[in-house]
């Protein structure tokens, strides 16, 4: 399928977020997006999809001009669609997801249920993305959520297939994965749209680029251009891709983990006696392919998982079990995984989201009532220095960008008195500048005197801010080494390896 | 060149669908209560369909629209007459009515009669506003009380009670009685409030039920002797002393009822407008309304939420019923606040259509207590059955849950080709 933007304008009130786009993407090709957060390029997609209408401009499919009245008729017209935030029904299974609109049926107009599982076994074997299609949606972490977002697309045997960020919590190992599909898709034929903030991938699956930074095209350019020259396209400026870190000096361990066992949703260890410290002024790194059990041990520490057996002390106080309330009062920092479910309040506003778990702290509140002036100054301030982009204060958090909406709480946690972070994929989702701008200040943080435990499947990550890296696998820490230790290695020991074996 | 013509010609043409569609949006959007005004304009015209095919002279006049060149003219006349009569008296009833206004102007005289349907309406409208604050908060927790009609009773009999057994001056007395209602209802609230923090028992189905054992437990209370009127065998409740009833705002002379009370549902609405967007607690609760989840993760204790909205919620409701008792029949008996004057139940169909915010949740109950009021004056003057005044509110709070329909229904008279493409739009935005 080729397919042509013709000055596309997107406005929401006010806000041009599109701003007379021109793109085309031709058959076999794959189209990668690029730019910064609030860019556009999600607006972009959107209106691609037939689920907004763009202003001005038109959409040319195969010569013939088109205007989708909703994302049924683009669906129809073959067009797929990866949501940066997944459009899938929490309480289904993940069959009747993937199924949803195309549900194969017995007699009688019924759902067939072993048909469509049937199904999902089969495209997830075909592409190499397994996934139980029992499971219910809500009970699965974010990692296996974006593979169903993806079967679903990929099911649907689309001729233009549009990935939102697919890879932001996908595992290196996914990444591959999905990066040989494209090709293989590619090869066969069908178009691609992909939008990434990671220059790595662009380059490596890319056919042409186009970078997009504040609603306007700002150019094309070959997958052969350098990273730092595409993120200065971007961002507008130079951007250092990765931290200078001075050394760590550690001091008192903050953060103690005994034992640990912690059971999921359908009742399985899988925090299975995990031992684990950190000492304040330094970054634990956690890495570790996603569903090994960093979800459950991660809400274990927020207070929200109970704890089987085991110890969690903080600055040598028992924690075991306690509230998420008392957690947060010990000095807690959360960084949730998934934002929109745990971090964000999407129906309100940023200000209201920039003080959600401190509501009552001095000055946002005085004997019950809240001091509305000085939630506002916070968040005037919070968007200055974190740089969100958002039109006002008191925009809903619904209507920001993905990235920017991450940035909502990474300015909250980063904001207020710590006494140590727990951070899962604190950057998923944020642009190179972003990134560059959040590692700064987790490190000034640890530099004065912070513990820090990132959760991370992003081995650029942990080796970007870990001052020492544990792995985690089924449940068990395999190992805790130094920064120093190659990737090789650390891949190794994600797969299960000790640190013992792995060396060798 | 060919984006410059797109811009020109989308400029030029303010009817293009796109222009026509995004100024819809603005305006229905923006405005919740310019949706809520045509979903009146369209509940009048169910009604006015109503009583056309209830109303014999109307539809003999069609049968008969064949017999003569005069008649469907005749039948048309005949219509408007009998429409227009009910909605009328409907208006004159709750209103006023602009001949008898004309008369008070004129003359200076019978201004009590130019005011009674006003007063009726606002007399109506005061525990109506009230409880229906009482269940929007609750659901802008996301806790849905469908119990606030027991809770009302409950805060009545308390109220009454109070106000009837001791004795004492009327700037205690009222202050008690009213606390007796609120705390009436807080024990009817509390019930569903701590089975669903602490046993997890779903609120709609407890407080649903706990209505049904309520209404009994009225009976049963009336019928009792420290409650009962003396002398009596019916289950009717001693009469407040007047040092605890509200009185009415230009005194019993005056003969509007229209009482003190409407201060009272002021002060509760600039409460429940405080609490939801200044008070920390109610932060606590929006917070836990839009996204259990996050709010877990924030510290919120969802247990002393659920408790608390409960006892909230179940206070103002018993305030509410405290509130109708003192400021109108001053005793309580065995149809206090059943059936239709269950104005707990209203007040379900209150708050959604105030969109559970407090002023919207004035305007919606002063609509109601409008048709109620005028309801039974049209009732009166042509015959029609008050039962019309339900059918427009429940067809008013239909479309207003719907608004994808009303949005369709007046696009599509708008234009009609265009209308019709235009309709499946907006579903998606
Ligand atoms: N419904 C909306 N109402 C108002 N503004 C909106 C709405 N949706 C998006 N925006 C604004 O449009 C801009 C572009 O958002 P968009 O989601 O397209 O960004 P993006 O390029 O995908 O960014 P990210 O990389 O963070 O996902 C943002 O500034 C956002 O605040
Ligand atoms: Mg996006």
């Amino acid at each position: 399928m080729r397919i042509e933007l013709r000055g596309i304008t997107k406005r929401f009130g006010s806000f041009t977020a599109n701003d007379r786009i021109d793109l085309v993407v031709e058959p076999g090709e794959i189209h990668c997006l690029l730019g910064e957060n609030g860019a556009g390029k999600s607006t972009l997609m959107n209106v691609i999809f037939g689920q907004l209408q763009p202003e001005e401009g038109e959409i040319v499919i195969d010569g013939e001009t088109i205007k989708f009245a909703n994302s049924g008729e683009a669906v129809r017209r073959g067009i797929g669609m990866v949501h940066q935030h997944f459009m899938l029904v929490p309480v289904f299974s993940v069959a009747e997801n993937v199924v949803l609109g195309f549900e194969p049926t017995k007699s009688f107009d019924r759902l067939d249920r072993k048909k469509a599982a049937d199904e999902i076994r089969r495209v997830s074997k075909e592409y190499g993305l397994e996934v139980n299609p029992d499971a219910v949606i809500e009970e699965l972490p974010v990692g296996l959520q974006q593979r169903v977002e993806i079967l679903k697309a990929l099911s649907q045997d689309a001729e233009l297939l549009i990935l939102d960020e697919p890879t932001a919590v996908l595992t290196p190992q996914e990444i591959e994965a999905l990066m040989a599909i494209m090709r293989s898709l590619a090869k066969a034929g069908k178009s691609i749209l992909f939008i990434t903030h990671k220059l790595k991938e662009v380059r490596a699956v890319g056919d042409v680029i186009t970078v997009i930074r504040q609603g306007r095209v700002v150019g094309s350019v070959p997958p052969t251009t350098s990273e730092a020259e595409l993120a200065t396209m971007m961002v507008g400026r130079d951007v250092k891709l990765t931290v200078t870190k001075e050394a760590a000096a550690p001091g008192d361990e903050v953060l103690e983990i005994r034992d640990l066992v912690v059971r999921d949703d359908r009742g399985l260890a899988v925090v299975n006696g995990v031992t684990l410290n950190v000492r304040a002024g330094e970054i634990m790194a956690l890495a570790g392919v996603q569903g090994n059990g960093q979800t459950e041990l991660v809400e274990a520490l927020a207070g929200m998982r109970r704890i089987e057996s085991g110890t969690i002390t903080v600055r040598g106080r028992d924690v075991t079990n306690n509230k998420p309330r008392e957690m947060l009062d010990e000095g807690l920092g959360h960084i949730p995984e998934d934002r929109q479910r745990n971090g964000l309040v999407l129906s309100m506003s940023v200000a209201d989201n920039l003080v959600l778990n401190t509501p009552r702290r001095a000055p946002f509140a005085r004997r019950g009532t809240r001091n509305l002036d000085a939630v506002e100054q916070n968040a005037r301030q919070q968007v200055k220095d974190f740089d969100i982009r958002t039109t006002s204060t008191r925009e809903l958090v619904s209507s920001l960008s993905g990235g920017n909406q991450q940035k909502v709480i990474v300015a909250r946690e980063l904001s207020r008195p710590l006494a140590f972070l727990v951070a899962s994929q604190p950057t998923r989702g944020l642009d190179v500048g972003s990134i560059e701008y959040v590692h700064r200040q987790i490190v000034n943080q640890r530099n004065e005197g912070l513990g820090v435990l990132i959760v991370s499947s992003e081995l650029d990550e942990v080796f970007a801010l870990g001052d020492r890296i544990a792995v985690m696998h089924e449940g068990r820490i395999t190992g805790v080494v130094d920064a120093t230790t190659s990737r090789e290695t650390i891949g190794l020991m994600m797969a299960g390896a000790s640190s013992q074996s792995a060396h060798d | 060149m060919t984006e410059n013509m797109a811009d020109v010609l989308a400029q030029a043409d303010p009817g293009s669908p796109v222009e026509r569609r995004s100024l819809w949006t603005r305006f229905s959007s923006k405005s919740p209560v310019v949706l809520a005004l045509l979903a009146l304009v369209l509940g009048f015209l169910i009604g006015a369909l109503v009583i056309i095919f209830s109303t014999n002279t109307v539809l003999d006049a069609w049968r008969g629209i064949f017999s003569s060149w005069g008649a469907p003219g005749h039948a048309l006349k005949v219509t408007f007459d009998n429409v227009g009569a009910a909605y009328r008296a409907m208006f004159t009833g709750s209103v006023f009515d602009p001949s008898q206004f004309w008369h008070s102007i004129a003359t200076g005289k019978q201004w009590d009669n130019t005011l009674t349907p006003l007063s009726e309406t606002l007399t109506y409208a005061t525990p109506l506003i009230i409880a229906s604050i009482a269940v929007g908060i609750a659901f802008q927790t996301g806790i849905f009380n469908i119990g606030a009609n027991g809770q009302a009773i409950m805060g009545g009999i308390a109220g009454a009670s109070i106000g009837s057994m001791i004795n004492m001056p009327a700037i205690v007395h009222i202050p008690l009685t009213l606390a007796a209602g609120i705390v009436g209802g807080m024990v009817a609230g509390s019930i569903p409030g701590f089975l669903k923090a602490y046993t997890g028992a779903h609120e709609v189905i407890v407080t649903l039920m706990l209505n049904y054992v309520i209404a009994f437990f009225l009976v049963f209370v009336l019928l009792s002797t420290p409650f009962q009127l003396p002398g009596q065998s019916n289950d009717i409740s001693r009469t407040m002393h007047s040092s605890a009833q509200l009185a009415p705002l230009f005194g019993a002379a005056s003969g509007l009822r229209v009482s003190y009370g409407i201060f009272i549902a002021a002060a509760v609405v600039y409460f429940a407008w405080w609490f939801l967007e200044r008070s920390s607690l109610g932060f606590d609760f929006r917070i836990t309304g839009n996204n259990p989840n996050a709010a877990r993760a924030s510290g919120i204790n969802a247990r002393r939420v659920i408790v608390v909205v409960f006892l909230i919620s179940g206070g103002l409701a018993g305030l509410a019923g405290v509130v109708q008792v003192s400021s109108t029949t001053h005793y309580v008996d065995g149809n206090f606040l059943i059936g239709s004057a269950g104005i707990g139940f209203t007040a379900i169909t209150v708050a959604l259509l105030g969109r559970n915010r407090p002023m919207g949740i004035v305007w919606g109950s002063l609509l109601f207590a409008a048709l109620g009021v005028g309801g039974r004056n049209m009732q009166a003057a042509t015959g029609i059955p008050l039962d019309l005044a339900t059918i427009i509110q429940s067809v008013v709070v239909l479309f207003v849950a719907t608004p994808v329909l009303v949005k369709e229904i007046f696009r599509l008279r708008s234009s009609s080709a265009q209308g019709i493409q235009l309709a499946t739009k907006g579903w998606g935005s």
